[in-house]
């Protein structure tokens, strides 16, 4: 079954400057209770996008119309906590294609990678310049180039290269996913069940 | 150069590896959930695939469920229909399920152990971080989202890129009144929420060996909260002793078999670990997290970090922790009143947690600005609670037994920690929010709570101890 596409964007940002952003912040608990992957996006940051009553917090940056794009800018050990995948469904499906930070926690980043959603790693110096663009102009443009790994502010034209694990982007590239691959070496698998 | 008890039992697991791409790892056991599983269902369905080994996956409704009242229908809407969209994912699919009612039924990393099912050398996966748990037998365990649910179901497999491995020594006597949830909230405290990412960890030291397999597994289900992919410590005669005679533990010739093989399970000597960190059990003291990850903990009777003392650009972070839970710089936690107690979740809800609770609180009375609840892992540790008289010792202190489920750890259900409430809980996440919106959590052993619980504010359980020694 292939996933979503993902080789090079070049858009906006939102800035979102805090560390260990855990995945109940990115969506609560209470929102997992629907059985589809759909509409987790409304649900985002819940609980720092609105208040109790369901009203917008205008301080958040979600609900502050000068930022948007397609890349989420965030703070260091980015997706700590629960394994819930729905944490990368509602990023994704709020309409971001790439989260960058300067860690990621290990379940959060396989959960994206496995939804077309690109978790790109970046040194701390870097995480700060991006942040410094972007608070001096909002509209700043980030470049991001699967294919040949690098992130750039484009108009100072400071870039920085990333990793990516080989087949995870030869997947993301492609469309490909886990099953296919697995699935084309199911004999192995009764091999090894037969020989234990 | 010899071998780590992570890469034995890694490579016995190995059904193919290539060049470029991660390991293809066979799963022994997969552990499903309600939370997690409905859209790797419908995954499989849109692919026209069978469960691959439904006899290897074992069901369970814990996140979503009520903790009173399980025999009448769940009343919220979303819960019901996601627990009742389980049930019929398990029978379409030919997975066994230990649904509400069952004996079986309670909290994943509850049942697994206590069924026999989770073994040592074994791989164990399933849709919640927690996973690590099962770790504790010295056996692969970790959590996976629902994607990976999938490509279980569908493979009994899982595309993994193997871990570095670190080593965590304890070792030295602990202090009375210190237990294996301070070991752990302490080395968390110590290393960072992110201290452990990209490593399989394992325990080791005399410390850890002197624990039950209770308080292994207390220690290997927070692995995740250091952000480690998962835990283990190397079998031994208590895990032997543990696993021996459960439902599901192998019986006769194959017992004998599986113990043979379970005793080559340690770390060799000379094995090669990509980091290895030591703590001594002296310098441990009862642990209570102030903040909103679980790396934010800090003996009882410290002080909150002040926040100059983070560097420039994590200050506002800290801020921001701080305000949430109403706390200022310096500040000291002990004697600070508290609202709820938690007794529950998969860290601390087994039969010799409740035990201990019981024979603290026997005879004493909650305070009355404190509401308790204390929530069995399952089923079958409720039963053996009731069984020895432990509910009405909680029932005389003001500490209702509940009914098996995640709870209050999450919030999911209906038990959910009211806005600005502080809760003294023995669970594992004080995230924000983590317990009922905008609720504040301070992480603690089953002994903190209940001690916190019967004065109304946080409280140095050695304070009880040492009373109770001179009565
Ligand atoms: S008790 Fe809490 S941490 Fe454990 S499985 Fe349930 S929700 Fe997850």
């Amino acid at each position: 079954m292939s996933t979503k596409i993902f080789k090079h964007i070049q858009t906006s940002v939102v800035p979102l400057p805090i560390e260990n952003i855990d995945t109940d912040q990115i969506i609560p608990a209470r929102f997992l209770k629907a059985t589809t992957r759909e509409g987790f996006g409304n649900n985002l940051f819940r609980d720092w996008r609105y208040d109790n009553e369901g009203n917008p917090k205008t301080d958040f940056v979600l609900n502050e119309p000068i930022y948007s794009g397609k890349i989420l800018v965030a703070g260091k050990n980015f997706g700590c906590g629960s394994s819930r995948e729905h944490a990368a469904w509602a990023i994704a499906d709020y309409g971001f294609d790439a989260v960058v930070s300067s860690f990621f926690a290990d379940i959060f980043k396989g959960n994206a990678l496995n939804n077309g959603l690109l978790p790109v790693q970046v040194s701390d110096d870097f995480l700060a310049k991006l942040f410094a663009a972007v608070f001096a102009d909002p509209h700043a443009v980030i470049e991001i180039d699967l294919v040949d790994q690098f992130i750039k502010i484009v108009a100072t034209g400071e870039q920085e290269s990333f990793e990516v694990n080989p087949y995870k982007k030869a997947c993301m590239t492609n469309g490909y996913d886990d099953i296919d691959y697995i699935l084309s070496k199911k004999e192995l698998i009764t091999e090894f069940e037969e020989a234990r | 150069m010899g071998q780590t008890l992570f890469d034995k039992i890694w490579d016995a697991h190995v059904v193919s590896s290539n060049e470029g791409f991660p390991d293809i790892l066979y799963i022994d056991t997969h552990f499903i959930h309600e939370v997690t599983s409905p859209q790797a269902f419908d995954g499989l369905r849109a692919r026209g695939l069978p469960v691959f080994r439904p006899k290897q996956t074992v069901a369970t409704a814990d996140h979503n469920v009520p903790t009173w009242d399980q025999h009448l229908p769940i009343k919220e809407e979303l819960s019901r229909y996601q627990v009742d969209m389980l049930t019929k994912n398990c029978a379409e699919f030919g997975i066994e399920l230990y649904g509400l009612g069952h004996p079986f039924q309670g909290i994943v990393h509850v049942i697994g152990p206590e069924l026999g099912i989770t073994r040592p050398g074994g791989t164990y996966v399933c849709g919640d971080s927690h996973t690590s748990t099962h770790g504790a037998f010295g056996a692969i365990a970790f959590g996976i989202g629902t994607s990976q649910v999938e490509q279980v179901m569908a493979t009994q497999c899982l595309l993994q890129q193997r871990p570095k491995r670190m080593k965590i020594e304890v070792n030295g006597k602990l202090q009375n009144g210190v237990g294996a949830k301070d070991i752990i909230l302490y080395i968390i405290a110590q290393i960072s929420a992110a201290g452990g990412t990209g490593y399989a960890v394992e325990y080791a030291g005399d410390t850890i060996r002197s624990l039950s397999m209770e308080g292994r597994m207390t220690i290997c289900n927070m692995s995740i909260e250091m952000g480690a992919r998962c835990g283990l410590i190397a079998p031994d005669e208590t895990t032997i002793n543990y696993v021996k005679g459960r439902e599901f533990a192998p019986k006769g010739e194959a017992w004998d078999e599986a113990v043979a093989y379970w005793q080559t399970l340690y770390s060799d000597e000379d094995a090669d670990f990509d980091s290895v960190l030591s703590f001594k059990a002296e310098d441990i003291e009862p642990m209570i997290t102030y903040g909103t990850n679980p790396g934010m903990g800090i003996g009882v009777t410290q002080h909150v970090p002040e926040t100059a003392s983070f560097e420039q650009k994590q200050q506002g972070s800290y801020k921001k922790a701080l305000d949430y839970m109403g706390l200022h710089d310096d500040e000291q936690l002990l004697g600070k009143p508290i609202d709820y107690v938690f007794i529950g979740s998969c860290t601390n809800s087994r039969i010799e947690d409740l035990r201990q609770v019981a024979e603290f609180v026997k005879g004493k009375h909650k305070a009355d600005n404190v509401t308790v609840w204390v929530v069995p892992g399952s089923k079958q540790v409720q039963e053996q609670a009731i069984r020895e008289g432990l509910d009405k010792i909680f029932d005389a202190a003001g500490f209702p037994l509940r009914e098996p489920g995640c709870s209050a750890c999450l919030g999911m259900n209906e038990d959910k920690i009211p806005a600005g409430k502080y809760c003294v809980s023995t669970s594992n996440r004080n995230f924000e929010g983590r317990q009922g919106p905008n609720s504040r959590t301070f992480l603690a052993s089953p002994l903190t709570a209940a001690a916190s619980a019967i004065t109304g504010v946080v409280t140095d359980i050695r304070s009880f101890l040492k009373e109770e020694e001179l009565v």
